[in-house]
């Protein structure tokens, strides 16, 4: 029998990886989590219609608590609270994705550029991060949302303005690390030119970072757009956790004791955040071998 | 006898299975001698060193009687393992620039043993200090340098002073002079030397050039897959090595000058065996260029190997010219 | 003689120094010339530099001055020649496990030259043929696993075999086995001979151990603090060395057969950023200290340079000392 030379499948590290990640009990739930969000989140449409969130057309009972009929209760236009819980993880979860793969972008690609040429336009990109991170995070973020006007994409663009700079330092400092380490020598003695050497010897192992911060840094997304949109920067027309709770504000559900208009986005942000955190340690703890020694 | 070992056994859990690193390891040291320990990474010999002082790491079982001056070291509290780890026996490693403490200066590294176990004040520490650097060749001002500040023999020095702070009766080195260039490497290994010499500590010495050891150990012992397979006198044991494996050890680093190895590199190919295995027969026989096929199958043990030696090796045995199989049989396998 | 494939004209690399501090002179006027099929290796303790002289052999470190020739060519430093020369010329480095990347498997990481040279048809042949000629068999049950499941010696046969890829004609290996075990290192270093025996592959073999030299090389040129100070075919410099450092060096050398304990060279390793005045090696040099009063020409040692080396090719031993004719005691009794 003659054996063909070949190369060997692709799929291999991935499969190890959910192997690996299989055994990780918090990293499942925190999967689990996210999964049944998500799905509730795309699926949404299929369940809701217009009729069930536009204030003209529902004719629900204003503000009542839990029923049989009403799970969660209703706001003041009398629309289910459930429903809008459901409806709003739309936007959170969009906004919050969006900024973050803008944060992770920017943020790796100049902490990368940084980190491996060094010198002047190193030192310039860090000189620009620090200026960026010297900025007063929610002012800027308030002003971007008023010169941009109000919406979700200049909610995204505003959080990712404000957070791409602790990716760009993290990312810079792993850089260094890595390109210390005598394999990015080998490669340039190979003949591998600058970029090369980053898409092809640095990336892959600045991958696992930036993979795990960006799902911490989702989770400080949601956060953030639940900070602007309660401060009223979101459209005011568009339902999204943030902007549940600042009706719910606005319309004295805290003074008018309606609980139940209060704590349900409250409580989804939570688990939303809870799920990426514990899927992101899990990712870390799998792609960083020392960690996972000492759990 | 300052060090006494019976039965040595070590193994560490990895996930399901265990690695049986050291399998049954016997050896003494008197006070003032000087034992080797050679073989190749995952032979155990740094095993065997960590273990003495019970610094394996706690996925480490160990079995078998360690007797240091008479006392058992796997049985008594963990206060008198610390006791002895710096004033009854010390350690040198490899490596001295991730041992040491990159912030702190070897001054206050070399005292803090010292304040710590010796129970003296602030000033006879510094002056024990002083002594220590001097004797290991460092001038006493370095003492207010940090780690980075030295050439890499002069931390290799410092860390040989740490070791001996606390007078110790035994220093185990574990490849003190690897990633020393030859000039620093012999500069350190006459430094062992001599302290070995003037003061009586006993030392166990690892690395895995055996032209080292047999410069700086009365005795060597090699070790193959977790068990010792020959010993002797270090000086004899070069000069006439039995087990192949030794005489493969012996023959990796050439003597210059000797028309065998010139442009002829000796190596030897394979891996060492899968240590979550048991071994049946000798362990080295699938590497061994002279093995047969009582090898693998006949129950191997550390025999009677000629004066103050013992080989794990059948050619050690009396009547091993009988067990060779007929040439005429071989002959006809082959074919 | 025929033309040497690799040639060294009076190199120099010195090395900016930072604010306030001097300049080091980590390579300062070297010539050496490396023969077709040719192995050379180049000794020395660490701050000598020879490892900054094989990586500005592979252009990773561009020289301040002199030239690199290869094959009877001058080496430019624009990117594409660049490229076109390190497809022959390849480095092999000290430390395996560092040098491959943890997140490559040994298909990846041998592709990676002749990928980087748009060498894509023919790949797999190319990939497994050089796993192959490295020592590496079968490929196939090799060509998935990371570096972290391979032993050090399958390692550094990943990073050869990596460099023959590319085909190269000249090897550079900076320490390739210093960290291996001691098992493993004369299957390295026969590698190295069996890939000059089949492939006609030359190698400038950088190391701080005699013991390789006589193992492997044909030449030896041994360096002192950016210069060399003694080359010539390896059975006369190792067996009858003229220059008292490479006296010393042989001397320290392990030997259970030692009766007498060798006279150590004194002194701190030498700095780049202050090479003495005169003979560079004179502050350590038992030779002048030996003849010091004794021998009018030990003024030389202090006052005047010893003149530079010239690149000789396969031809005699050459040593640079202003006392090489007489001879140093190396040797003093174990027990003083």
């Amino acid at each position: 029998m003659t054996i063909r030379p070949a190369a060997p499948p692709r799929t291999e590290g991935l499969r190890r990886f959910v192997r690996a990640y299989l055994r990780m009990p918090t990293g499942i739930a925190g999967l689990v989590v996210l999964i049944a969000f998500v799905g509730l989140a795309l699926s949404a449409p299929l369940f809701i219609g217009a009729n069930d969130l536009d204030v003209t057309k529902v004719n629900g009972p204003t503000l009542a608590a839990p029923s049989a009929h009403y799970p969660l209760g209703t706001d003041q236009p009398g629309r289910s609270v459930l429903l809008l819980v459901i409806w709003g993880s739309r936007t959170s979860l969009a906004i919050g994705v969006v900024a973050t793969v803008l944060t992770m972008v920017v943020g790796a690609t100049i902490g990368m550029v940084a980190g491996h040429y060094g010198g002047l336009i190193g030192r310039g990109l860090m000189h620009l991060t620090d200026w960026f991170i010297a900025l007063p995070g929610l002012p800027l973020a308030i002003s971007l949302a008023a010169v941009l006007g109000q919406g979700a994409t200049s909610i995204t663009i505003a959080i990712a303005v404000t957070s791409w700079t602790g990716t760009a330092r993290l990312v810079r400092a792993q850089t260094l690390a890595v390109e210390a380490r005598p394999f990015v020598e080998r490669a340039r003695a190979l003949g591998a030119r600058n970029i090369q050497i980053m898409l092809r010897q640095v990336l892959p192992n600045v991958m696992p970072l930036i993979l795990v911060s960006s799902t911490l840094t989702v989770a400080g997304a949601i956060l953030s757009e639940t900070t602007l949109t309660f401060l009223g920067l979101g459209d005011p027309t568009d339902v999204s956790w943030g902007s549940m709770l600042n009706q719910a504000f606005n319309q004295g559900a805290v003074t008018g004791g309606a609980w139940w208009y209060l704590i349900p986005p409250g409580v989804a942000i939570v688990i939303v955040v809870l799920g990426f955190t514990l899927t992101g340690r899990a990712v870390e703890t799998i792609l960083n071998p020392r960690m996972a020694r000492k759990s | 006898m300052l060090l006494e070992v019976e039965d040595l056994s070590v193994s560490y859990r990895t996930g399901r299975d265990s690695v049986r690193a050291v399998r049954g390891i016997s050896f003494q040291i008197g006070a003032g001698g000087t034992l080797a320990f050679a073989g190749e990474s995952g032979s155990g010999k740094s095993t065997v060193a960590l273990s003495l002082l019970r610094l394996l790491p706690a996925s480490a079982t160990m079995t078998g009687t360690v007797r240091f001056r008479g006392e058992s070291l796997l049985d008594v509290n963990w206060e008198m393992v610390r006791a002895v780890r710096w004033a009854g026996a010390s350690i040198v490693f490899q490596g001295a620039m991730s041992a040491l403490n990159p912030v702190r200066t070897i001054g206050q590294q070399i005292r803090e043993p010292i304040l710590l176990h010796e129970r003296v004040g602030e000033r006879a520490a510094r002056i024990r200090t002083a002594e220590l650097l001097d004797a290991v060749g460092v001038s006493e001002g370095r003492a207010g340098s940090y780690p980075h500040e030295l050439s890499g023999g002069q931390r290799q020095r410092v860390m040989i002073a740490m070791a001996l702070a606390c007078r110790p009766n035994l220093v185990i080195a574990d490849e003190p002079t690897t990633a020393l260039d030859v000039i620093v490497q012999a500069q350190i290994l006459n430094l062992l030397t001599d302290l070995v010499r003037d003061t009586q500590i006993g030392m166990i010495m690892i690395s895995h050039d055996l032209s080292v050891l047999a410069e700086t150990c009365d005795r060597m012992a090699i070790m193959y897959a977790g068990r010792i397979i020959e010993t002797g006198p270090s000086r004899d044991m070069i000069r006439r090595p039995l087990h192949p494996y030794t005489r493969a050890l012996a023959q990796a680093f050439p003597r210059i000058g000797d028309p065998g190895s010139r442009l002829a590199p000796a190596g030897l190919a394979g891996d060492p065996p899968d240590l979550r295995q048991d071994i049946d027969g000798c362990a080295f026989a699938p590497r061994c260029d002279v093995s047969f096929g009582d090898c693998t199958t006949h129950p191997i043990e550390l025999w009677p190997s000629g004066e103050r030696r013992e080989s794990a090796c059948l050619r050690a045995l009396p009547d091993f010219a009988n067990r060779l199989p007929d040439p005429a049989a071989v002959a006809e396998d082959a074919s | 003689m025929s033309t040497p494939i690799l040639e060294i004209r009076d190199l120099r690399v010195t090395y900016r120094p930072q604010r306030r501090r001097r300049a080091a002179r980590a390579v300062d006027q070297v010539n050496l010339s490396i023969g077709s099929g040719e192995i050379v290796a180049l000794i020395g303790e660490s701050g000598c530099g020879k490892s900054t002289l094989a990586r500005a052999l592979v252009g990773l470190v561009k020289p301040t001055g002199g030239e690199i020739r290869y094959d009877g060519k001058p080496l430019g430093y624009h990117t594409s020649a660049l490229r076109r020369y390190r497809r022959n010329v390849q480095l092999v480095l000290q430390d395996p496990g560092g040098a491959l990347n943890p997140r490559q498997n040994v298909f990846d990481a041998v592709a990676e030259g002749p990928r980087l040279h748009g060498l894509r048809s023919d790949l797999n042949r190319r990939v497994y043929g050089a796993l192959e000629r490295a020592g590496i068999r079968p490929p196939e049950n090799f060509v998935a696993r990371y570096p972290h499941e391979l032993s050090g010696g399958q390692q550094q046969r990943v990073v050869i075999a990596g460099a023959l890829a590319l085909e190269p004609s000249v090897i550079v290996a900076d320490e390739p086995v210093s960290s291996l075990d001691a098992s493993v290192r004369g299957e390295i270093l026969r590698l190295i001979l069996d890939l000059r025996r089949d492939l006609g592959l030359s190698a400038l073999v950088v190391s701080h151990d005699l013991g390789l030299a006589w193992n492997i090389a044909d030449r030896v040129a041994v360096m002192y603090l950016g210069r060399i100070v003694e080359s010539g075919p390896v059975g006369d410099i190792l067996l009858h060395p003229r220059h008292p450092y490479t006296q010393a060096l042989i001397a320290v050398l392990p030997d259970a057969e030692r009766t007498v304990r060798p006279k150590l060279l004194g002194g701190e390793p030498p700095d780049p950023t202050m090479i003495p005045r005169g003979c560079r090696f004179h502050p350590r040099c038992a030779r002048r200290a030996a003849y010091d009063g004794k021998d009018p020409r030990t003024e030389l040692c202090t006052s005047t340079e010893v003149p530079v080396l010239a690149a000789q090719g396969l031809a005699g031993e050459m040593v640079a000392c202003h006392l090489a004719d007489v001879d140093t005691p190396v040797e003093v009794p174990v027990d003083e």
